[in-house]
Parts: C-alpha cells; sequence; structure tokens
C-alpha cells in the first residue's frame, strides 16, 4: 500500500518527530548558539549559530518547533517572526565574511501570523531573505526536515541544493487552508494535500528539489552520521565552485522553475 | 478568425456580450458605488478621474486602464505575451478557470510586462491586473517579471513596478511559491548591476508577492488607502483572537511602521515617478 499524501502531512507535523536542534545536536561538533537580530529581539522560533561538521566550520540555522508542550511555545510553534528571519540572515551574512557554508533546518507551519508580524514587516523580512540568499557567497544547503509551510519556509531555502525528507511536505498553502479556500470545507484537507502535489517525491518529480532523504532509522546515531557525511560531502563538492559557478548554479536551479518549453 | 475578431464589439462586458443585440432603447450607464463615501458614480466619470473617487478614494482598475494613465500615449511596447500557463500540477477546474478569465477579461495572464516612457524617461514596466484571479502569481507572472528584470539588467534600464496580488497562486502550488524566489534572484541581479526599481504598492499587495519582489525596490511608493500586508486580516484576527488595530495593514500604517518610503495619488504618480526617474538617469 502507498502511503497518502495527507498522511504524509500528518507524520511531517507528528510531534515525535525530530526536529531543528535535534539534527543540529546530532550532527554537529561544538554548536554555539547566537541570538537575536541586532535590531529588535531574538525569534526563539530560529535556532542559529556556529559548529563544525568534521574540521569544517558552518553556520547552522534551523526553524525550531520544540521539543514539548513548554518548550513549543517557547519557539512559537515554529512560527518566525520578522526578527527570526532577519536574526537568521544576519547569521547567513557573518557566514559570507567569514567563508563559512551555510545549512539550514526548515520545519515551520509557516511565518507567524499576528499583529506584531505584520507591523515589524513580515512580508519584507522574507522578501530581502529570498534576495540576499540569492547571491550569498557562500554553499548553501536546505534541508525540510518537516512542514515547508509557503514562504515562511522558503525564507530559509533559497540554497545551492534543497533536499526534503522522505515524509516532509513543501506546499504554497495548508492543506486545510487550501480546502476551505476551493470548496468551502476545511474537512477536504485529503483531497487538497493530493491535488497541491506537497510530498517529497512529487517535488522530486517537479525538479523543484534535489533529493529525497530516506527516513530509515529516523533520528537514530546510524541515521544522523550518515545524513551528517552526506551534507560535508555536498559542502566540499559545493565549496570546490568557482563563486561565479556556486552563484550561478543557485540561481539556475530556481530560474527553471516554471519556465515554458521553448 | 481574423475576421470574427473583427467584427466583435470593442467592449463585450459594457454591451452585455456579442449574442445580446443592442436594444433600442437608452441603456442605463453603469455605476460604482464608492466603498468610502458610499456615493454611486457613473463609471464613465470615473474613468475620466483616473477612477479616484470625489472622496478620494482610489478605485481598482485593470493593468490596462492603469498603462493608459502611467506611461506616455503609444510608448509601451508590450513584451513576452507568448509565455503560456502550463497547468503544471494538473489541478482540477484550473484550466477552464483560466480560459473563462482570457475570455471575459481580454487578458492572458495577471500582469502586463514591456517598455514605455514616462515623461519621455524609457523605463521597463510591470502593472499586475486585480481582475485575473486577483493578481495572484504563478508561473507565469513570475516568468515574466523574471524576464523583464534580466532583460532590463542586460540593456541598463530601470523598472517600475505595479504591484497588487492576493499572493502566490494555489492552483500551481509549489510551482507558484518558487516563482518568489525566481523573481527575487531576478530583482537581486538587477539591483547588483547598480539600477533602479520603483515599485507602486496598489490595493492589494498581499502575501507571496508582499513577501518577494513588492518589497524588493530601492524605492517603495504606494497608492493611499492600499491594502498592504503578508497574512490576511481575517485570519489574523482568528488566529490571535485579538482585535486588530485602526488602519491596520493599510499604506498609511505601514508607512508608518517603515516600509514604504512615500504615499502617492494617482494623478500625482507620473510626475513623481518622472522625477525619480530624472534623478537616477545614467550617465549625462
Amino acid at each position: 500500500m502507498s502511503i497518502t499524501a495527507y498522511e504524509r502531512v500528518r507524520t511531517a507535523r507528528d510531534n515525535k518527530r525530530p526536529t531543528a536542534v535535534n539534527y543540529i545536536r546530532n550532527m554537529f561538533l561544538d554548536f554555539i548558539e547566537m541570538h537575536g537580530d541586532r535590531g529588535f529581539a531574538d525569534d526563539r522560533a530560529i535556532v542559529g549559530g556556529i559548529a563544525r561538521i568534521g574540521d569544517m566550520p558552518v553556520t547552522v540555522i534551523g526553524i525550531e518547533k520544540g521539543q514539548n508542550t513548554k518548550d513549543r511555545i517557547l519557539h512559537s510553534f515554529g512560527a518566525p517572526n520578522p526578527e527570526g528571519y532577519r536574526k537568521a540572515l544576519r547569521l547567513m551574512k557573518q557566514a559570507e565574511k567569514f567563508h563559512r557554508p551555510v545549512v539550514c533546518f526548515v520545519d515551520t507551519s509557516g511565518a507567524y501570523c499576528g499583529i506584531g508580524a505584520e507591523e515589524r514587516g513580515q512580508g519584507e523580512a522574507i522578501a530581502k531573505n529570498l534576495m540576499e540568499m540569492m547571491t550569498l557567497k557562500t554553499p548553501i544547503i536546505s534541508l525540510v526536515i518537516g512542514e515547508g509551510g509557503s514562504g515562511g519556509a522558503l525564507a530559509l531555502a533559497v540554497a545551492n541544493k534543497v533536499w526534503m525528507m522522505e515524509n516532509a511536505i513543501y506546499s504554497v498553502i495548508s492543506p486545510e487552508g487550501c480546502a476551505s479556500i476551493l470548496w468551502k470545507d476545511a474537512k477536504r484537507a485529503e483531497e487538497a494535500a493530493d491535488v497541491l502535489k506537497l510530498t517529497a517525491q512529487d517535488s522530486l518529480e517537479n525538479d523543484i528539489i534535489d533529493e529525497v532523504i530516506s527516513e530509515e532509522n529516523l533520528g537514530t546515531e546510524a541515521f544522523y552520521y550518515s545524513l551528517r557525511d552526506k551534507i560535508e560531502a555536498e559542502l566540499r563538492e559545493l565549496s570546490a565552485l568557482t563563486m561565479d559557478e556556486l552563484l550561478e548554479q543557485r540561481y539556475q536551479h530556481f530560474r527553471k522553475i516554471g519556465r515554458p518549453m521553448a | 478568425m481574423g475576421i470574427m475578431k473583427f467584427l466583435r464589439p470593442k467592449n463585450e462586458l459594457e454591451t452585455g456580450g456579442r449574442n445580446s443585440l443592442p436594444e433600442q432603447k437608452a441603456v442605463s450607464e453603469p455605476e460604482m458605488t464608492c466603498p468610502n463615501c458610499h456615493k454611486t458614480i457613473p463609471v464613465s466619470k470615473l474613468r475620466g478621474n483616473q477612477f479616484i473617487c470625489q472622496c478620494g478614494h482610489h478605485f481598482r482598475m485593470s493593468a490596462r486602464q492603469r498603462l493608459s494613465f502611467i506611461t506616455d500615449e503609444g510608448s509601451f511596447t508590450e513584451m513576452f505575451t507568448d509565455v503560456e500557463n502550463t497547468d503544471p500540477l494538473q489541478f482540477p477546474g484550473y484550466k477552464n478557470k483560466l480560459e473563462t478569465l482570457r475570455k471575459t477579461n481580454k487578458e492572458n495572464e495577471a500582469v502586463l510586462c514591456g517598455t514605455a516612457e514616462i515623461n519621455k524617461y524609457k523605463c521597463c514596466i510591470f502593472i499586475m491586473d486585480p481582475f485575473f484571479m486577483m493578481g495572484s502569481m504563478g508561473t507565469v507572472v513570475g516568468e515574466k517579471i523574471t524576464r523583464l528584470f534580466e532583460y532590463a539588467t542586460e540593456k541598463r534600464m530601470p523598472v517600475i513596478g505595479y504591484t497588487v496580488s492576493g499572493g502566490a497562486r494555489m492552483q500551481e502550488g509549489l510551482f507558484s511559491l518558487m516563482q518568489m524566489a525566481k523573481t527575487s534572484g531576478a530583482v537581486k541581479r538587477h539591483s547588483d548591476a547598480g539600477l533602479l526599481y520603483v515599485t507602486v504598492l496598489t490595493d492589494p499587495t498581499t502575501g507571496g508577492v508582499t513577501a518577494s519582489f513588492a518589497m524588493e525596490g530601492d524605492i517603495i511608493l504606494s497608492e493611499p488607502g492600499a491594502t498592504v500586508g503578508f497574512a490576511g486580516a481575517r485570519v489574523i484576527e482568528q488566529t490571535t483572537r485579538k482585535s486588530l488595530p485602526k488602519g491596520f495593514q493599510t499604506a498609511e500604517f505601514m508607512m508608518e511602521h517603515g516600509f514604504i518610503d512615500a504615499i502617492v495619488s494617482r494623478q500625482s504618480q507620473k510626475k513623481v515617478i518622472a522625477a525619480i526617474l530624472r534623478m537616477h538617469k545614467e550617465g549625462k
């Protein structure tokens, strides 16, 4: 039996699934967390800092949903505010300065939806990240580990390589939102999940992501080590490119999407 | 085909379509009610006043109508009309919806792109259309805007962009979302080449368009009273269960919070944009 799209949605949202912090702590050494956007606040929905992967210093940034109820509230359920995206960009600029590659972990139902978020320019913050990431002069890898919820996810996923976990989802709108707009009935989310083509496999077939990562042994040491080795190998390959090649590769990754056949 | 097009009445909407015979009695003139002052105004009168009510309310207008108010007469050359929608997800009902809209709107998509002159200053221009799926951004909109910025970068031209959008187009799923990154990349290259990009936000500019090229201008102008935001106001109200502050997500509110350079009424836009273009002219 194949797994339905909506079952993937449920799995992607599962509380027991490893979050960004689990990936960071299990794959990287000497992680030092950095807080704040130097402008307004520290948004705990985004966790970022510097660490090593093998001998290589890297900047790691993840959208963190939290480990338990108390923690989830602290991290606002992985819904970043503008200052979260601005913190992420600050860390990326720091990475560029010190020639460190960037690894992002994406897991959000979407950017935070609130009065303050609008007042502080949620749209502007995301837009700026998209622009700046496109020409950031260092390799970027983004992994969608759970939910890839719309613009709030894309703001950390303008990368040279975009990977998705086998049960992760990536979508322009939640299946519930889609169903309520399309059929005025949020309960038809299962159908919406199908038509939105939001699974990792769909995204790969549509040539929007580069790879689907197997979830066999998800959360075990073996899983993290093999993923870590894969990230390290990819970063070394990307680091071997000239800067022009690296930036052109990233540009073309997105440029080709939705280009009609000549 | 060519002859059929020739025989078709000029404006099907106002005559009730080509199947309705013109009646002998005087047809009452179409009117619109202002959502601000609630007065009813004949459309012809509104058109003569750039679709601005006496009370100052700026009505939404089609991209073509806007074009005639902003650019010098006869200066516009439309580009990229050959970019066609491929319905990448084979989304239910989408193809039919597009076909119907193309017939009634006589536009093939939600954005017009091309080159034009504004008080003799040459520029690239894009104008989004609220009447085509609320200016939502799918692959065609993304592709046309990206091509316009690539063209402008190559020819070293400024870009003027009028935005109006409900956001990314749901019916094209992740393909739509990726247009945010694609257009932003093209804007960035244009910007890195030292070239000018001015956006004019019009009612409503929201969602994925706000979170990409609308907010990426060197200069961000807005029409008065336009809704400008990322998340929908009703969604925010429902999720936070808080009442929204007065004027929330209006252009004036966004300017107060530091995200818009200036609010410019429709009557002044041509003059202001021309002045900006003049101050950014390359060379001598």
